[in-house]
């Protein structure tokens, strides 16, 4: 709650009851309420239906980390009541990679923005998924930098308006599912914030997944995308998603760029099994070492810090 | 806490400075090393490579060295002793990272086996020029803690030291080789593990209700929990609360940048490795450290067998900088000789210790060799003329 509402005025007492009666209160930090997210913005529905997906697939909370970056998505750890680490600007995932093989236990959550991970931490993003790393990583592509207000992205498409290409942009933008898949990424979907039972779903599927797993997750931006390019409301870009979206699980990532204005390909593009960095290595040096090899995963490891 | 015997190869060994830091931070408990190669430091990440698997440690090679030093932020938050070793260019990268290392007080270990710099600079020969950059490299204001080792067996040493510093008071240490020592091969012994006193993670024993990751007592340090503890707990790079909550007022983060530097700070006399000889009526004393206060011996010798009354101060722990044991020893003498690998980092620092209360003459050297012990014997004998 913010400090804002402490003394029992008519809307703190709402707020109160509001707590209590949505679905989703364990699995958010309440008292950090109200969010910073613009009204319209698809980061909170997404964050609700990754909560559902959570949810549905029984998690012990306990057991779950969530990693995020810098941006208006970066602030998703922050609102998740989970071991929830707000990390730098594009490293959300070497953060995950470490927490993940540390501790294989912990189901470990990616969530951050395509800024975020796609541009200063591309690298990261692509041999995370070479490797295999058994993380789930949800994107928010909202085309554009939303927290440092509206700045060129790698998602921003051609032609698109932004503050630093005021007269359109001209470079080709990354086509996320493509990227992934090229990479070695054993789950691959993209949803939009309209999709929601469809978007939950997907996230149960990529958090039961082994392996690297992606969903790219397209949401409006209304306030700085919108605005800029003169798309209409929060509502209209949802309109756009209702009327240009198209639902093709069998289309080849290669060829569902996303076009200023033009139709998204939505879908779950791959789907398939491939061992882990972890497994890989398990394996091999059980083969090469036999009974000398002790296994990464033995709770040995721990007690050496003083857990007992 | 005593080591794990599983990590410790008791007995002697003939290595170098490199391997010497891999097997001290086996001994001290580290069972993730994430790293990207660079010479002169790859060794050490090469032997805890082919030494992990048995001790159930498990290495990583990242695509660069900000993966390698946010990964092992993260592998800490996980609850395993961390590190990762690097030089001049990848410290540089790893900067931002060990800035938020510093933010959530992250115990883990950096060690950086220095060469010649700027930028590529020397690859494979001798620099002691990032001194302060471990002071400073990363924006904002901090405090951190820094070591240097003069051979292969405090290399071994030290670097479990390094370890238990950073569990004791929840910050990234840096432990700052160079070159010579790094490559330098000599006889190094392991003691048995159990005179190995290894310090134990501050893990909370509140239940998590009563927990709050930033709460702290008297010395100013958090206690932890790991992730998947059942805490679910928050930590930010973003000015933070008790709770761990972003909040950006001035009154938060003067509270907070206050107590990250006084938390080190306040307890410099605990931190603080030194090393005197021959204090007491010295007339100039030399202080230097690593590889230069190594070389620095013939030229003290020569000028002892002159009649010059020379002293002798190796700094170990660099940062949180010994301020009082230097400045006490200003009054008595002429003139701090201050040789190092450098253009004069951590003679501006005795510099501003001294306050002009005697001499202090830098003997610099640019890299790629050590200096010749003639021209520190000069800088010697025309401090006391
Ligand atoms: C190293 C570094 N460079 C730049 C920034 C400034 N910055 C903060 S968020 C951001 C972009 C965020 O965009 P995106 O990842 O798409 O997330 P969104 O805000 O749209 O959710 C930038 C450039 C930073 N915090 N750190």
């Amino acid at each position: 709650m913010s400090s804002k509402s402490t003394t029992k005025t008519p809307q703190a007492e709402r707020v109160t009851t509001t707590e209590d009666i949505h679905p989703m209160t364990g699995f958010l930090r309440m008292d950090r309420m109200p969010h910073i997210w613009c009204p319209t913005c698809g980061i909170g529905t997404t964050v609700k239906c990754f909560a559902a997906a959570l949810d549905k697939e029984n998690y012990d909370l306990d057991k779950v980390a969530v990693v995020s970056g810098i941006g208006c998505t970066g602030r998703v750890a922050g609102y998740m009541k989970l071991d929830s680490f707000h990390t730098t600007h594009g490293r959300a995932i070497p953060f995950a990679t470490g927490l993940h093989l540390a501790n294989p236990e912990l189901k470990v959550v990616v969530f951050s923005g395509d800024g975020d991970l796609i541009a200063i931490g591309g690298n990261h993003f692509i041999h995370a998924a070479r490797r295999n790393i058994d993380i789930t990583v949800i994107c928010i592509n909202n085309f554009i930098y939303g927290m440092t207000g509206g700045q060129c992205a790698p998602t921003t498409p051609l032609t698109a308006n932004t503050s630093t290409t005021p007269y359109g942009n001209y470079e080709h933008p990354f086509n996320l599912p493509h990227l992934a898949t090229s990479c070695g990424a054993v789950y691959v979907a993209r949803w939009s914030a309209l999709h929601i039972r469809r978007l939950t779903k997907s996230l149960q599927e990529a958090l039961r997944k082994k392996g690297f797993s992606f969903v790219e997750v397209i949401t409006p931006c209304s306030t700085l995308y919108a605005r800029r390019n003169k798309l209409g409301t929060g509502l209209d870009l949802m309109n756009y998603y209702h009327d240009m979206c198209e639902i093709d699980h069998d289309v080849h990532p290669e060829d569902v760029d996303i076009n200023f204005q033009e139709n998204i390909t939505l879908g779950k593009f791959v789907d398939i099994e491939k061992p882990t960095f972890l497994d890989c290595l398990e394996d091999g040096y059980k083969e090469k070492l036999g009974d000398k090899y002790l296994s990464v995963r033995s709770s040995h490891t721990r007690e050496l810090v003083g857990h007992d | 806490m005593k080591a794990d015997p599983k990590g410790v190869l008791t007995g002697a060994h003939y290595i170098d400075g490199d391997h010497a830091c891999a097997e001290g931070a086996i001994a001290a408990g580290c069972r993730f090393f994430a790293g990207y190669p660079i010479t002169p430091s790859t060794e050490a990440a090469e032997r805890i490579a082919s030494r992990f698997p048995f001790v159930g440690g498990t290495f990583i090679q990242m695509e660069d060295e900000l993966a390698s030093m946010a990964a092992i932020l993260g592998a800490s938050w996980g609850g395993r002793k961390s590190m990762t070793v690097t030089s001049g260019p990848g410290f540089s990268l790893m900067m931002e990272n060990i800035g938020l290392g510093v933010m959530m007080e992250v115990p883990c270990v950096i060690a950086n086996v220095q060469r010649g710099g700027p930028s590529t600079g020397l690859p494979t020969m001798v620099g002691q020029q990032d001194m302060m950059q471990a002071r400073w490299g990363s924006h904002g204001d901090y405090a951190i803690i820094a070591l240097a080792p003069q051979s292969p067996q405090e290399s071994f040493d030290l670097t479990i030291t390094a370890f238990n510093f950073s569990e004791k008071y929840r910050v990234p240490v840096l432990f700052m080789l160079d070159e010579c020592i790094g490559h330098m091969t000599e006889k190094v012994v392991i003691p048995p593990a159990e005179e190995i006193e290894i310090e134990p993670r501050r893990l909370t024993d509140k239940p998590p209700g009563d927990y709050l990751p930033y709460e702290t007592g008297k010395d100013l340090i958090p206690d932890m929990a790991d992730a998947g503890m059942g805490y679910r707990f928050h930590t930010t790079g973003l000015t933070h609360d008790e709770r761990g909550y972003p909040d950006m007022s001035v009154e938060c983060q003067g509270k907070l940048v206050r107590r990250l530097m006084d938390k080190i700070n306040n307890r410099v006399d605990d931190i603080t490795i030194i090393r005197k000889e021959k204090i007491d009526g010295a007339e100039v004393i030399l202080l230097s450290y690593g590889i230069s206060a190594r070389v620095s011996t013939l030229s003290i010798e020569k000028a002892r067998k002159k009649g010059v009354k020379v002293g002798r101060v190796r700094l170990i722990t660099i940062w949180p900088f010994p301020e009082k044991e230097i400045a006490k020893l200003a009054d008595k003498i002429k003139a701090f000789i201050v040789p190092e690998i450098n253009m004069g980092q951590i003679s501006r620092e005795v510099e501003r210790v001294v306050a002009g209360k005697c001499d202090v003459i830098s003997v610099p050297h640019a890299g790629g060799g050590v200096h010749d012990p003639e021209v520190i014997l000069e800088a010697i004998m025309e401090a006391v003329k």
